[in-house]
């Protein structure tokens, strides 16, 4: 049954929308998003709008309430929480609604806020998928593929035709000839595959909020990406002065101590690449996020050499974020531009905070490549 | 009754609890309306709750809203409404499928005391749409009259749109709560227009210095300069002469017989005004209203209705609709221990002057002159008071103290909410100061031609609490959306007397 107010509900859910649109970027700094993404879904909560009123400020206004304790007593629970309803009638309280929006509406807002352009396929159709789809039916098959009910049809229209049909004892028995089967059709359908291939240097420097908020990108990107692809595949890769591969979990945990020699990394993802994602097959989207304190310069040289002869020819683009934190120099990002300046496949950004996230996640997804 | 009860898809086993039930509150004196009430599925209780217990309002994205929040907390398990009950003549209260049938039966109780409430309190006599002049009955057709509102909603966004019409609520609902509680009871005025007098102002006299010799008269006096004095007397006595002439605080009426508006803006704006009153009656009694019923449906269960088997699982309802939580005031739990505080003063004879004069605190407690009058006062009570007067006059240091009460505020220093005081003046000024006016600021308008320049001047009433100012920066834009011209909010920010004024684009604040 349709309820009178799903119309009103329905205008409400585009308002919190818009609301959500607006207040992305706050949500997108906080991580907050992150803790609740269930399946497919992802909560967030969304301030109740309140209609303004002339009101009277919070903390000036007390009230009277009944229980034990004494003067100057602390009050479990602040009144806020409850519903006001000796202050003020039947004032509401601040709620806090949870609007529940699929990974792809996400990816769609965030799309519009940040005036991301829709990735454009590298053409590579040479990958296809087959797929079976039941279409159509035919008088020959297996019997597991047997289509019950024309079956029954053409047994029933035979047997009226011929005038064995009874009414009253409606008994139908097909015959070979009435046996119908589903079949099928094999359907060709080009594939766009994209790997991301997270880096992550996780030497002593990088602390806790570096990688708070190399999390947080990367949950946007991937949001963004998974958007654009099915069938995306994501690797981790954390490197202090030796590369190797983990899970997701450890990717955002770990943290080691140690040196950093970033050549590792690469050079693992280069040999990844070449085994597992041949480049005219894949669109491969490489993060590297670091502190940017490299190890030598020599090392440094090496990254440089390994970007321009395996990575980048291989990859779509490489983005490399660089986080700021106490410890590191920020070199490797003055390295890399020195070298790469005219290069338009290797992007790299700045995030000084958590509020640039987005400025970087536009720098990186922007170029719709 | 029964052209009503006929006509509800009651089941029969509660239509025959209903009839058992109306006798035993017919029994003891309580005076309702037919009374109709409906089965619902939890989420047309909820969609109902939403719109505020009306099946048909105007079209608006926080019913919606509500409805979400509503819909979320039942499915968590958070919360369940009970009961909802409608002041409408016949009135209209709502049942939850499946709750259990004490539950019901106690929802049916507390309806029936709050319906007697709302035909009886002299606050509701505000919602009577006139009588019935066949019977004389008291008219009050809600239902259909929140039916029309939304009609008429509809019709306007139909034609102008849906975005351009919601915009123009949302503008009247943050100036909802400034109304007029005792427009009621003032003497009804003229509209503007035609009891204004249309004399012409007398011509004001200018002192004239004296003149001995009379043909020095035009050098003493001269005469441009005499003209010029009159106009500026008359001028002056024009500019007194105040629109409003006296402070208006039904700003809504104010704007709606003032404001340059539109036909659908006036429609839209005449719909909140009128709803805003309808609802009001409800803030103003809030605790006499909830403790009234639960004073009743205690009453009634214990004593009439339930059998032994169903004590208990009343008794444990009733106890969690009556706790108390640290911080916040529960109006059935107050307002049911203040009548049976009154019942019980008026059964010992605790009034009249000797009482007053007592001040021997065992004498007082041991009071008894078998009086028995409590049943018959608390009736009156629930006839002529409203919260405020309700505690102003019967709140008693001893109830304070039975009670436990205690005031509370915010401590900047420890910042946190902490208890202030136990004295029944301290509890007893802070209750009433946040029962006044509905727990809204007085604002009332002031001038309507600010400045001379067709502004709207608005003033705050200041009484030790600050507005919460970026609200009040949003509905200051909100009254220049419905006034049209830049308008004026003089109200207190820190102790400094302060103008928020919003000319149509910027907003300015400024210390007067």
């Amino acid at each position: 049954m349709s309820l009178r107010i799903d119309q009103d509900h329905s205008r409400f859910r585009n308002i919190v929308r818009g609301q959500i649109r607006q207040n992305l970027r706050k949500y997108i700094s906080k991580g907050e998003l992150l803790g609740r993404q269930g399946k497919d879904i992802v909560s967030i909560p969304v301030p109740h709008i309140d209609i303004p009123k002339l009101r009277f400020g919070d903390k000036q206004q007390g009230g009277v309430a009944q229980g034990d304790g004494d003067p100057g007593d602390a009050l479990s629970g602040s009144p806020e929480d409850g519903d006001g309803q000796g202050k003020a009638g039947d004032q509401a309280g601040d709620h806090v609604l949870e609007v529940e929006l699929t990974l792809d509406e996400l990816a769609d807002i965030l799309g519009e806020e940040l005036a991301l352009p829709n990735i454009e396929n590298k053409g590579k159709n040479a990958i296809v998928d087959k797929k079976d789809r039941y279409v159509g039916v035919r008088n020959v098959g297996p019997n597991s593929l047997r289509h019950f009910k024309r079956t029954f049809r053409s047994a029933l229209r035979r047997q009226i035709a011929l005038g064995t049909y009874d009414p009253k004892r409606p008994v139908i028995i097909p015959t070979r000839d009435d046996m119908r089967y589903k079949s099928w059709k094999t359907e060709e359908e080009p594939v766009a595959n994209a790997v991301i291939l997270y880096m992550m240097d996780v030497s002593g420097s990088m602390g806790d909020e570096q990688k708070e908020i190399v999390r947080i990108e990367s949950f946007w990107i991937d949001t963004w990406l998974r958007k654009q692809y099915k069938g995306i595949e994501t690797r981790f890769i954390i490197h202090d002065a030796a590369a190797r591969e983990v899970n997701r979990d450890t990717f955002f945990r770990t943290r080691e101590s140690g040196g950093t020699m970033i050549s590792s990394a690469y050079r693992l993802a280069a040999d990844m690449i070449e085994h597992d994602y041949p480049s005219a097959q894949w669109n491969i989207y490489p993060f590297h996020f670091s502190d940017g304190d490299n190890w030598s310069v020599d090392d440094t040289l090496l990254c440089v050499d390994i970007l321009k002869k395996l990575l980048l020819p291989a990859s779509n683009v490489f983005c490399y974020g660089q986080v700021d934190s106490p410890y590191g120099s920020g070199q490797f990002i003055k390295d890399l531009k020195e070298h790469f300046s005219d290069n338009e496949q290797l992007i790299t950004s700045e995030i000084n905070d958590r509020d640039a996230i987005v400025e970087s996640i536009r720098e990186f997804l922007g170029k719709g490549r | 009754m029964a052209q009503f009860a006929l006509n509800t898809a009651l089941p029969n086993y509660l239509r025959d609890e209903q009839k058992r039930i109306e006798g035993f509150v017919q029994g003891v004196g309580l005076d309702v309306f037919p009374t109709i009430f409906e089965v619902l599925s939890y989420d047309q209780m909820n969609e109902i709750a939403a719109y505020g217990g009306f099946p048909t309002r105007y079209p608006h994205w926080r019913w919606g809203m509500e409805y979400e929040r509503l819909s979320k907390s039942h499915e968590y398990g958070l919360s369940k409404i009970y009961e909802l009950v409608i002041n409408n003549n016949p009135a209209i209260a709502y049942l939850l499928e499946g709750n259990s049938l004490v539950d019901q039966k106690l929802v049916m109780a507390h309806v029936y005391a709050h319906i007697d409430f709302f035909k009886n309190n002299f606050c509701f006599r505000m919602t009577s749409q006139g009588r019935d002049p066949k019977n004389g009955a008291d008219v009050r057709k809600w239902i259909d009259t929140m039916a029309n509102h939304g009609a008429v909603i509809r019709k306007w966004a139909n034609r102008i749109g849906l975005e351009t019409v919601e915009q123009f609520l949302d503008a009247c609902l943050s100036l909802e709560n400034l109304i007029d509680p005792q427009k009621q009871f003032l003497p009804r005025t003229m509209s503007p227009s035609s009891s204004e007098e249309e004399e012409p102002p007398e011509t004001p006299e200018v002192p004239l210095l004296r003149v001995d010799r009379e043909y020095m008269e035009s050098f003493i006096n001269p005469e441009d300069f005499v003209e010029s004095q009159k106009k500026k007397l008359v001028d002056e006595a024009e500019q007194a002469q105040r629109f409003p002439a006296e402070p208006q605080r039904d700003v809504l009426g104010f704007l709606l017989d003032n404001a340059p508006l539109q036909r659908w803006e006036r429609e839209c704006l005449a719909v909140i005004r009128t709803e805003a009153y309808y609802f009001l009656p409800q803030m103003q009694t809030k605790i006499m209203n909830e403790g009234w019923a639960s004073y009743w449906h205690s009453r009634l269960m214990t004593e009439n209705i339930c059998d032994a088997s169903e004590i208990v699982d009343y008794a444990e309802r009733c106890a969690s609709v009556l706790a108390t939580t640290p911080g916040q005031l529960n109006p059935y739990k107050l307002g049911i221990e203040l009548f049976r505080h009154i019942e019980d003063r008026w059964n010992r004879g605790q009034f009249g002057k000797e009482w007053d004069d007592c001040d021997d605190w065992g004498l007082r407690r041991h009071w008894d002159r078998r009086t028995g009058l409590g049943r018959e006062k608390i009736f009156e009570v629930r006839a002529l008071y409203n919260d405020v007067t309700f505690i102003d006059e019967y709140l008693t240091e001893e109830f304070v103290f039975d009670q436990k009460m205690y005031s509370f505020g915010y401590n900047q220093r420890n910042d946190r909410w902490e208890i202030e005081s136990r004295t029944f003046q301290d509890v007893k000024n802070q209750l009433l100061t946040s029962l006044t006016n509905a727990g809204s600021p007085i604002i009332s308008v002031v001038d309507a031609n600010h400045g001379n320049r067709s502004e709207l001047l608005l003033e705050h009433t200041h009484q030790g609490a600050d507005l919460r100012l970026d609200w009040a920066n949003e509905v200051v834009k909100a009254l220049c959306r419905v006034w049209t011209r830049p308008v004026e909010l003089h109200t207190v920010v820190d102790e400094k007397p302060t103008a928020l004024r919003f000319d149509g684009s910027d907003h300015s604040q400024k210390s007067l």
